[in-house]
């Protein structure tokens, strides 16, 4: 990114002058490095978000943002309905919540190395992941609607985790608001195999370990320390909210001239929060959300069984499971008073400071756990939510690393049977059944996380806690 | 209408996007275009060439535009893929107005013979182009993986 054509307000922070139709400025988070690397068409897309109606503050990009389709992944926008604000399904992304959880094992590196191949194979069979693998649990129409409106809560309601999972979870589990009926009969079908599977891409199962600690007392709290085993899944709502992304993003696209929405840009689609458009995509999109909370607790359940079997002495808790695309109707404060706004975080994690009343009470003095993925050779990290950050981004943090290169050179770059064999010889086993996949998402096409990470500790918007490392991946 | 007949008659090819795929097309018709443009869809997932054609699946899409047809086009082939865990090696297309009827020609997907990298989430408005130029028609869009 040229970086003359942004005005720099300290390490790491960078701003887009309001101008011409923009009705909020730009602000990018990102030390000099990252920005210069960073994509131009990050602060093309930061701008236009700008743009639209009923903004406010600003249009924010976390340290690790890139190109998307219409908002930048990575990016952050709010929107107030009382000001025409909009509900945009480019904001939020096909993958609606997809996320990431960790799991506490109770269990130490010592104890699972010499277990470690046969709990890789376990999980491998345990938990359905890749092109057209298919869940063992296949909803009827009924079941589908009750865990559309219910989430993670229904999921422990039919047997699948406990009731102590759901206090760990964005929105306890169970995001409100949800409209069974705005899903399609196509989301529907889309999702009629797909109940507690991976995916494919990006998406992972991983064992870690806690290789370093860097905030001792919140660690502590956390309840990680160095040589601590967790589990980590990385997924999302699967083909309902892919099919629910792609629906809206068609209709508000083609609806946008008769809400009089002047788009800079077409991927832009959006619609009023208050029209029936809008109105239908949050239910929608808000059932999507539940989908995904209930699909990562589905395969909690699959992996608890894994670890019965290989490691009975296991006991797996949940740390906290946060959601990356989402639009969420939240509360904050505008000088002095509180408001309701829709804040969209697409490729971005939501990360409440301390005190924060929708923290659980086990988390409410240490702020949200802010947990970001890596790759299958390199490390994920566990960070906290600041007070800081409700300035500086409504709350919102960094949700990974992203992609240094594409698919397509990646794959002219590694074989996948290569990678395996690389990441074997550092004690980190993959299982997975496309090698083709290996090579697409071989660690060396990403970009550094822990500088991504550092960025985000360095500019306030939340800090490192631990930083884990691979010992057991399971990927689509 | 096209027919599978085996002769090429334009080209596909990926272009680069971040995260995700850019899809493309080539022909002297704007239905070969949306044809060569499913192939391109096809390899984000595999080979389309070592898909087998034993299995016809009908398809049909409207929009107001051939640029909405063609991501309409796109996300009818994945919904198709998804909900049928199958691949597809070839297609027919017969586009009339804002019409357009096909015929997606694949199999069920074969984990060890097809080794799919990733699945397609859906056709997006980003680069989204059909265009008719010197060389013909242009069909390309980015899909989300």
């Amino acid at each position: 990114m040229e970086l003359s054509t942004l005005v720099r307000r300290s390490d790491y922070e960078w701003w887009v002058p309001q101008t011409g139709t923009m009705r909020v400025p730009g602000i990018i988070y990102g030390s000099e490095t990252l920005m210069r690397d960073m994509d131009e068409k990050v602060r093309e897309q930061v701008t236009n978000v700008a743009m639209l109606p009923g903004i406010q503050r600003a249009s924010y990009a976390m340290p690790d943002a890139h190109w998307g389709y219409g908002f930048p992944i990575g990016g952050v926008a709010a929107f107030d309905p009382d000001e025409g604000g909009i509900v945009s399904a480019g904001g939020v992304g096909f993958d609606i919540s997809c996320g990431v959880r960790t799991l506490h094992t109770g269990i130490t590196v010592e104890q699972i190395e010499p277990l470690k191949r046969e709990l890789a194979h376990q999980l491998s069979r345990s938990v359905p992941a890749g092109v057209g693998s298919h869940g063992r649990i296949h909803l009827d129409d009924r079941e589908l609607d009750a865990m559309l409106e219910g989430g993670a809560r229904w999921a422990v309601q039919c047997g699948y985790g406990v009731e102590a999972d759901l206090d760990r979870i964005e929105e306890h589990g169970c995001m409100e608001g949800a409209v069974a009926s705005a899903v399609s009969v196509k989301a529907r079908r889309r999702q009629q195999d797909e109940m507690g599977t991976l995916g494919s891409g990006n998406h992972y199962l991983e064992i870690q370990h806690v290789a370093e600690v860097h905030d001792a007392e919140i660690a502590r709290a956390f309840g990680l320390a160095v040589n601590d085993v967790v589990v980590s899944i990385h997924c999302g709502s699967r083909g309902l909210g892919h099919q629910i992304g792609t629906e809206f993003l068609t209709d508000m696209a083609i609806a946008a001239p008769r809400f009089g929405i002047v788009l800079p840009d077409r991927e832009l689609a959006c619609a009023p929060v208050e029209s029936d458009l809008g109105r239908q995509y949050l239910g929608a999109m808000r059932a999507g959300i539940n989908c995904a909370l209930a699909n990562r607790q589905i395969i909690t359940h699959l992996v608890r069984q894994a670890f019965a079997t290989v490691l009975p002495q296991a006991a797996l808790t949940l740390l906290y499971d946060v959601s990356h695309n989402t639009c969420k109707l939240e509360s904050h404060p505008f000088n002095g008073a509180s408001r309701e706004i829709f804040l969209h975080r697409k490729g971005a994690t939501r990360a409440f400071g301390p005190g924060h009343p929708d923290l659980p009470t086990g988390l409410r003095d240490t702020g949200q756990p802010v947990l970001i993925g890596g790759t299958m050779g390199t490390a994920s990290y566990v960070l906290v939510g600041t007070s800081r950050s409700e300035a500086l981004s409504f709350s919102s943090s960094c949700h990974g690393a992203g992609r240094a290169m594409s698919r397509h050179q990646a794959l002219r770059t590694w074989r996948g049977r290569q990678v395996i064999d690389e990441l074997a010889a550092r004690g980190i086993i993959v299982r997975s059944p496309s090698p083709r996949g290996v090579a697409e998402e071989a660690p060396g096409a990403y970009k550094d996380v822990t500088v991504v990470v550092d960025a985000a500790d360095a500019a306030g918007l939340s800090r490192k806690v631990a930083k884990l490392l691979p010992i057991i991946c399971v990927k689509g | 209408m096209l027919t599978l007949d085996g002769v090429s008659k334009g080209s596909w090819a990926h272009f680069a996007h971040d995260a995700d795929i850019g899809v493309r097309g080539v022909a002297p018709t704007k239905a070969e275009a949306f044809r060569q443009a499913a192939f391109a869809l096809t390899a984000v997932v595999t080979d389309p060439a070592g898909v087998r054609t034993t299995d016809a699946v009908p398809v049909f899409c409207q929009a107001p535009t051939d640029e909405l047809l063609l991501v309409e086009w796109l996300n009818a082939l994945i919904y198709e893929m998804a909900v049928r865990a199958m691949v597809f090696g070839d297609f027919s297309i017969d586009i009339e107005g804002e019409s357009l009827r096909a015929t997606a020609y694949g199999e069920a997907v074969d984990i060890a013979r097809h080794e799919p990298a990733v699945e397609v989430k859906g056709a997006t408005l980003t680069a989204l182009k059909v265009s008719h130029g010197a060389d013909g028609w242009h069909a390309q869009c980015v899909v989300d993986v």
